[in-house]
């Protein structure tokens, strides 16, 4: 176990980068912090995956370093390392049986035959395997095989992060979330620092401390999940996260108001002048409807009842917004305007969100 | 679901039936006819039943000439396989480099057979040949039309020399239908290069490996134009391998029934071979998947 320190790293697939863009990860500096669990969220191509293949010694970066309690090993061999690593699509060695498969590491590290049998039938036991370990892993079904998978990444108990590359892809939903509990009790008992790479929301709220947000090879929020849904530090992270994800308007700002398409919205804080692109962003849980008077006016395009809630959607002014409403809630009859809680709203200019000047009502 | 009866499909099947029967049937009943034949000259047959046969079972030279084969066989199989993988193993993966191999690779399989015997005649000749010059000006004697090392070697070599590319190109499509992902568990498991090539590398080759060994196997049973044209079967039969046997049979001495008995033989054991190796292949197959 160890804290892994991210120095200056940057990563390319090119030889030599010139443009933003060919960037694969942009720099970046952060501190993985000893035991804790991360998830590392994004869409497919963000970087996820370089920076965990960068982690574990798959790939060399292009530029800075990587500590390992403060131990440099930005040129170390996976070997070295000692991480652990699970990768989306099963890998299992075919011609061994499951219990094998599972012993491979321990075996490579010349571990002791007695101790292998035993961390081998802990983790059958934790994928549910126990009655298989004689099998050969050919012509598994993938769920399965991928349960293996998991499983010869936990098997090492020494290891120094274990890493997760969207390992539950091919996993059938229920046993998904029986796996998910599973490696969150894992992380409890033995508090190994875990990064588990993924593009659902739900997947990385539920098992991480720490959610870290990536975009566009950038990581843009390092959050815990209650962070990220109040106050989202960038409108990906607004985007990506809730569903339906947050609202963005184009508006001016001007103190503790904010002006969205000539109507006045108040802001609970007041804001310096914003340079650049200014929007705002309010999530769809915090929008409220409203008959006439006050509020953006907006035209309700149809209602979805996804059982908990009601999600309206909206038009505002060509603009499509969502809003979220209870299962008891009626949507008021002949609603046309839109109001926001205004401490639900964040203020973002060229993309990223703007801290207020000064809390209103408080002292500065 | 209901299927319909309709016998008049069969006359579907039968122009294959008819190509089939003229381009294999037929050839092969005309062999089977001579074999329980015999002539003395004029085109009389009269009838001698199994005496071919019993004949070729007895002869010496018969035997002589499957052992040949048989060790030829062996050797080539035992060095160009392992040879095929290694090569594999060390062509690049992709890029210029990988392209480039690839043809330099396939050149050798691209030569008509009597071109790689005259090649390797010429080569190997004592007076003008590369080969053959710089051995005897290293003073190693070597003569393949005199000695029986020479000719055994030179024809081994050739073959190797010929066919190897086979096995490595087919070797090389298992290896480049490896995901990447394996070989990266393999590197977070710590797995040593040994393992890597015998639980990761090797499995996946297996299939195609298998087709390598039966095709190496089939075509080295029969080979005849190579040898023919280096050694001539020679130094007196130490070359003379099954086929180039069966050629001086049945036109150096027109011996049609014994060669036509011969041949039929020949094409059995053939059969019997390849299906032994292939049952034995997929069974190995088999029995891993449980």
């Amino acid at each position: 176990m160890a804290k892994i320190t991210l120095d200056n790293l940057a990563h390319s697939y090119l030889k030599h980068p010139t443009k933003d863009d060919d960037w694969a990860l942009k720099e970046l500096n952060h501190d993985w912090v000893d035991g804790e669990a991360y998830a590392l969220l994004g869409s497919s191509g963000c970087g996820k995956s370089t920076l965990l293949n960068i982690i574990s010694g798959l790939l060399q970066p292009s530029q800075g370093r990587i500590l390992f309690d403060g131990h440099d090993v930005t040129h170390a061999p996976t070997a070295e390392r000692n991480i652990a690593q699970v990768f989306q699509f099963p890998v299992v060695y075919d011609t061994m049986s499951v219990g094998d498969n599972l012993a491979f590491p321990l075996k490579n590290r010349g571990a002791d035959p007695k101790y292998i049998a035993e961390r081998v039938n802990a983790i059958a036991a934790m994928i549910g395997m126990e009655d298989q370990l004689k099998r050969k892993a050919r012509g598994l079904t993938a769920d399965a095989k991928q349960k293996i998978s998991l499983g010869r990444g936990m098997v090492r108990e020494d290891v120094n992060a274990l890493l997760f590359d969207e390992p539950l892809t091919v996993i059938d939903p229920h046993m998904k979330w029986e796996l998910r509990t599973q490696l969150k009790q894992l992380h409890h008992d033995f508090g190994h620092t875990m990064i588990y790479v993924t593009h659902d929301q739900t997947e990385a709220l539920t098992f991480a401390d720490k959610v870290v947000v990536m975009y566009d090879g950038r990581v843009v929020q390092i959050g815990t999940p209650q962070e990220l849904f109040e106050r989202p530090a960038h409108t990906f992270v607004g985007f990506f996260i809730g569903s339906p994800g947050m609202n963005l308007f184009d508006a001016e700002i001007a103190g503790t108001n904010a002006t969205v398409q000539g109507a006045s919205v108040p802001l609970a804080d007041a804001y310096a002048p914003v340079a650049g692109h200014a929007q705002i962003g309010v999530r769809p849980e915090f929008v409220r409807l409203r008959a006439g008077g006050e509020g953006l006016p907006a035209r309700v395009l149809r209602v979805e009842d996804v059982g908990r809630h009601k999600i309206v959607r909206l038009d505002v002014g060509g603009t499509a917004a969502n809003a979220i409403l209870d299962e008891g809630e009626p949507v008021p009859a002949g609603a046309d305007r839109i109001v926001f809680e205004p401490q639900a709203i964040n203020v973002y200019a060229d993309e990223w969100r703007v801290a207020p000047e000064r809390r209103q009502g408080r002292a500065a | 679901m209901n299927k319909t009866v309709n016998q008049k499909a069969w006359f579907l099947v039968l122009p294959v039936l008819i190509l089939v029967g003229f381009s294999a049937v037929i050839p092969l009943m005309t062999v089977v006819n001579y074999s329980v034949q015999d002539t003395f000259g004029n085109n009389v047959f009269f009838w001698a039943g199994l005496d071919w046969f019993r004949d070729m079972l007895e002869s010496e030279r018969m035997w002589n000439a499957l052992g040949r084969q048989l060790v030829f066989s062996g050797i080539i199989l035992a060095i160009e396989v392992p040879l095929g993988i290694f090569v594999a193993l060390n062509m690049p993966k992709k890029g210029f480099w990988a392209s480039f191999c690839l043809v330099l690779m396939s050149l050798p399989l691209l030569i008509p057979w009597n071109v790689v015997g005259t090649i390797w005649q010429i080569f190997g000749r004592v007076d003008i040949g590369l080969l053959g010059y710089t051995l005897a000006k290293l003073g190693i004697s070597y003569n393949y039309t005199q000695d029986f090392f020479a000719a055994w070697a030179t024809v081994i070599v050739m073959d190797v020399w010929h066919w190897t590319s086979l096995v490595a190109l087919l070797a090389y499509a298992g290896l480049q239908s490896i995901p990447d992902a394996y070989y990266q568990a393999a590197k977070i498991d710590q797995a040593s290069r040994w393992k890597v090539f015998r639980f990761i590398e090797l499995p996946k080759m297996a299939g195609v490996l298998m087709i390598a060994i039966l095709l190496r196997f089939m075509d080295s049973f029969m080979i005849y134009t190579e040898p023919f044209v280096v050694t001539g079967g020679g130094p007196g039969n130490a070359t003379t391998f099954l086929s180039i046997d069966l050629v001086k049979m049945a036109l150096g001495q027109f011996d049609l029934g014994p060669a036509a008995a011969f041949s039929l033989m020949y094409f059995l054991v053939i059969l019997l071979i390849s299906w032994v190796f292939y049952t034995v292949m997929t069974n190995l197959d088999k029995r891993e998947g449980r």
